[in-house]
């Protein structure tokens, strides 16, 4: 019997297997933010063991509030840039060079096929777009990795799902993540992985793969995978161009962890896209899912676009696209954070910055804030907000407040018509396929 | 021998989130104790007042996918501060469940069909319950009655309760 992703990556990395059904894996990212670290940082200096396993394989950014909005935050930095400092932790991304840590760290080329990664943070799934086991995890873990460098996790179960069909124009991958939360409810996958896989994903480039793998937490899972392709190699070249003379041999290298044909998965499902539609979630849980035609008239304040689901460069070209040459409503604040500098660099070269100032919209640095009503756009009680983000829980963007989840295309055009609406780039009556 | 008693908080729903067990506007702080009056402050729920309910409760009965949503370990300490050790429910998120023994505190997982029979004879009295570890048995008695429930859980977690968490489970095997 072959073998999956997932099952080969902890195959590679099992340093003890303490009891039969529990794995204890070597790790080779331990990935900090300011939020879950301090508390971890705290506890070891009070255990008398401030040490790290290896600072080089310790990222490092303060991205939850950024700039610090209080005497609180500013302590959780410092706490977490005097530890980077002391611990010779070079990878340490501060305000001005940080971003939205599952924007930033693949893109700083910290991420590759077959590794292991954990952070004090449930997104982390996102990073297992290129192939590796990313989970999130909480503090104790988070610290546990820190000292030793090792996390334990129950041997995978994986869930392949095969997204086939042909997407309609103006439909993304949060739309089908989005209906396959719907599908699978919001604990369909617990301990489980979701393997990604099939003509949809092979299509997509990584910003939506990522899309795609940072939602699996929602409906449960430990980590989203795809399997590392010819795409992932381009994404990943200019890191690894000095270990590989050339891209095939670096595909070759990271095929070596692709799912065998034969492999063992604990459930499979096909979703055919063909006839999907926009979709948004209409209450407090991820797999309240709604077509965006059946929401009209829903009335918004705020629109935000941005987090590590869809703060990328493409979910602000495809939001540009919508926005150009329109301004948003009269009733409606509109926020957009690119994730990263280097988005928001390149957001500006490309002219996207201006259509959203010109829109009415406000750009502000990259930050998590707003997603989890931090900072940076809390709603008030009873305000309503159409959003890019991954959760709306009750109060998630501000006590009382109520979040929609939808793809930046139709973030961007209910922030035009002030209440959730379909974008301009999907026609309601075009047939499936074109 | 390991056990966990006192009096049950029930919690009549399911998916009930690490937002609601404890909202993200407390996740500056960087003392526990600062947690304790916010546990599940922004719960919705007919019948349940935080600020008078929460005090003589030692463990929580709920529904299925309890503690899903953020890592936040933020939820388990609010927990801890509050002296609510123990949490009975059909399922987890994995993240919270892991969390729980990672502390050394139990999230024990049983059938639905005997939640459904827990709620139905014990959630309108106040029950006293007493999970033991070692045995994977757990009694609840109300004034009416008493009843005895076995439970599974890893030995891993069994472990990790033992030790009293991850941190000292690793620091002495890794």
């Amino acid at each position: 019997m072959g073998k999956t992703i997932a099952e080969k990556i902890f195959e590679t990395h099992r340093v003890d297997k303490p009891f039969g059904d529990v794995d204890v894996l070597r790790l080779d990212r331990v990935f900090c933010h300011e939020i879950t670290t301090p508390t971890a940082i705290e506890d070891l200096v009070a255990r008398g063991k401030d040490r790290v396993f290896d600072p080089d394989k310790i990222k490092v950014v303060i991205d939850h509030v950024s700039p610090a909005k209080d005497s609180k935050t500013a302590l959780q930095g410092k706490i977490l840039r005097d530890w980077a400092r002391r611990h010779g932790i070079q990878d340490f991304f501060d305000i001005g060079r940080n971003g939205v840590c599952h924007a930033l760290f693949p893109e700083k080329g910290f991420v590759r096929p077959g590794f292991t990664i954990i952070m004090g943070d449930s997104h982390t799934c996102t990073h297992g777009s290129f192939g590796a086991f990313a989970a999130g995890v909480g503090t104790t873990d988070l610290e546990v990795g820190i000292l030793k460098g090792v996390c334990a996790f129950k041997a995978p179960q994986t869930h392949r799902i095969d997204i086939t069909g042909t997407l309609r124009k103006g439909v993304f991958a949060k739309d089908i993540i989005l209906k396959l939360i719907q599908e699978l409810t919001v604990n369909g996958a617990t301990n489980r992985v979701i393997e990604f896989r099939g003509k949809i994903v092979d299509e997509m480039g990584m910003d939506q793969r990522m899309t795609l793998c940072n939602m699996a937490v929602e409906a449960g899972a430990t980590c989203g995978i795809c399997l590392p392709d010819r795409t992932t190699v381009d994404y990943l070249w200019e890191f690894i161009k000095d270990e590989y003379p050339d891209k095939e041999t670096a595909l070759k290298a990271f095929s070596a962890f692709a799912s065998d044909a034969d492999a063992d998965y604990a459930d499979t499902k096909t979703l055919d896209v063909s006839d999907l539609e926009p979709l948004a979630t209409y209450g407090y849980k991820p797999d309240n899912v709604k077509p965006v035609s059946e929401m009209r008239g829903t009335r918004i304040d705020q629109v935000y676009i941005g987090s590590c689901t869809n703060g990328r460069l493409e979910d602000l070209r495809i939001a540009a696209k919508v926005l150009e040459g329109h301004t948003i409503s009269p009733h409606v604040r509109g926020i957009v954070s690119p994730a990263t500098p280097k988005i928001y660099s390149q957001a500006m070269a490309e002219g996207i910055l201006k259509i959203f100032m010109d829109a009415g919209f406000c750009v502000t640095n990259p930050t998590c804030g707003a997603c989890l009503g931090m900072s940076n756009g809390v709603l008030a009680p009873g305000e309503v907000a159409a959003s890019t983000t991954n959760r709306n829980f009750n109060g998630r963007m501000g006590r009382g407040g109520m979040v929609h989840l939808m793809s930046p295309a139709t973030a961007a055009a209910s922030a035009i018509t002030g209440e959730i609406s379909n974008s301009c780039l999907f026609t309601e009556n075009q047939g499936a396929g074109k | 021998m390991k056990k966990f008693e006192g009096n049950i908080l029930f919690l009549d729903r399911s998916d009930i989130n690490t937002d609601e067990i404890i909202p993200a506007r407390y996740l500056t702080e960087i003392e526990k104790t600062a947690l304790k009056p916010h546990l599940l402050e922004d719960l919705k729920l007919d019948g349940f007042d935080p600020k008078k309910d929460i005090e003589a409760a030692s463990m929580i009965v709920t529904r299925a996918n309890f503690g899903c949503g953020s890592s936040r370990e933020h939820a388990p300490w609010a927990l801890e501060i509050n002296g609510i050790h123990a949490v009975v429910a059909v399922s987890f998120a994995r993240i919270f469940r892991q969390n729980m023994f990672n502390c050394g505190m139990a999230a024990i997982e049983l059938p639905e069909d005997e939640i459904n029979t827990i709620f139905n004879l014990f959630s309108k009295d106040q029950t006293r319950m007493t999970v033991h570890i070692e045995k994977s048995e757990m009694i609840l008695e109300s004034k009416h009655q008493t009843r005895t429930t076995n439970f599974r859980i890893s030995d891993f977690d069994r472990a990790l309760i033992q030790t009293g968490g991850w941190v000292g489970y690793a620091d002495q095997h890794y």
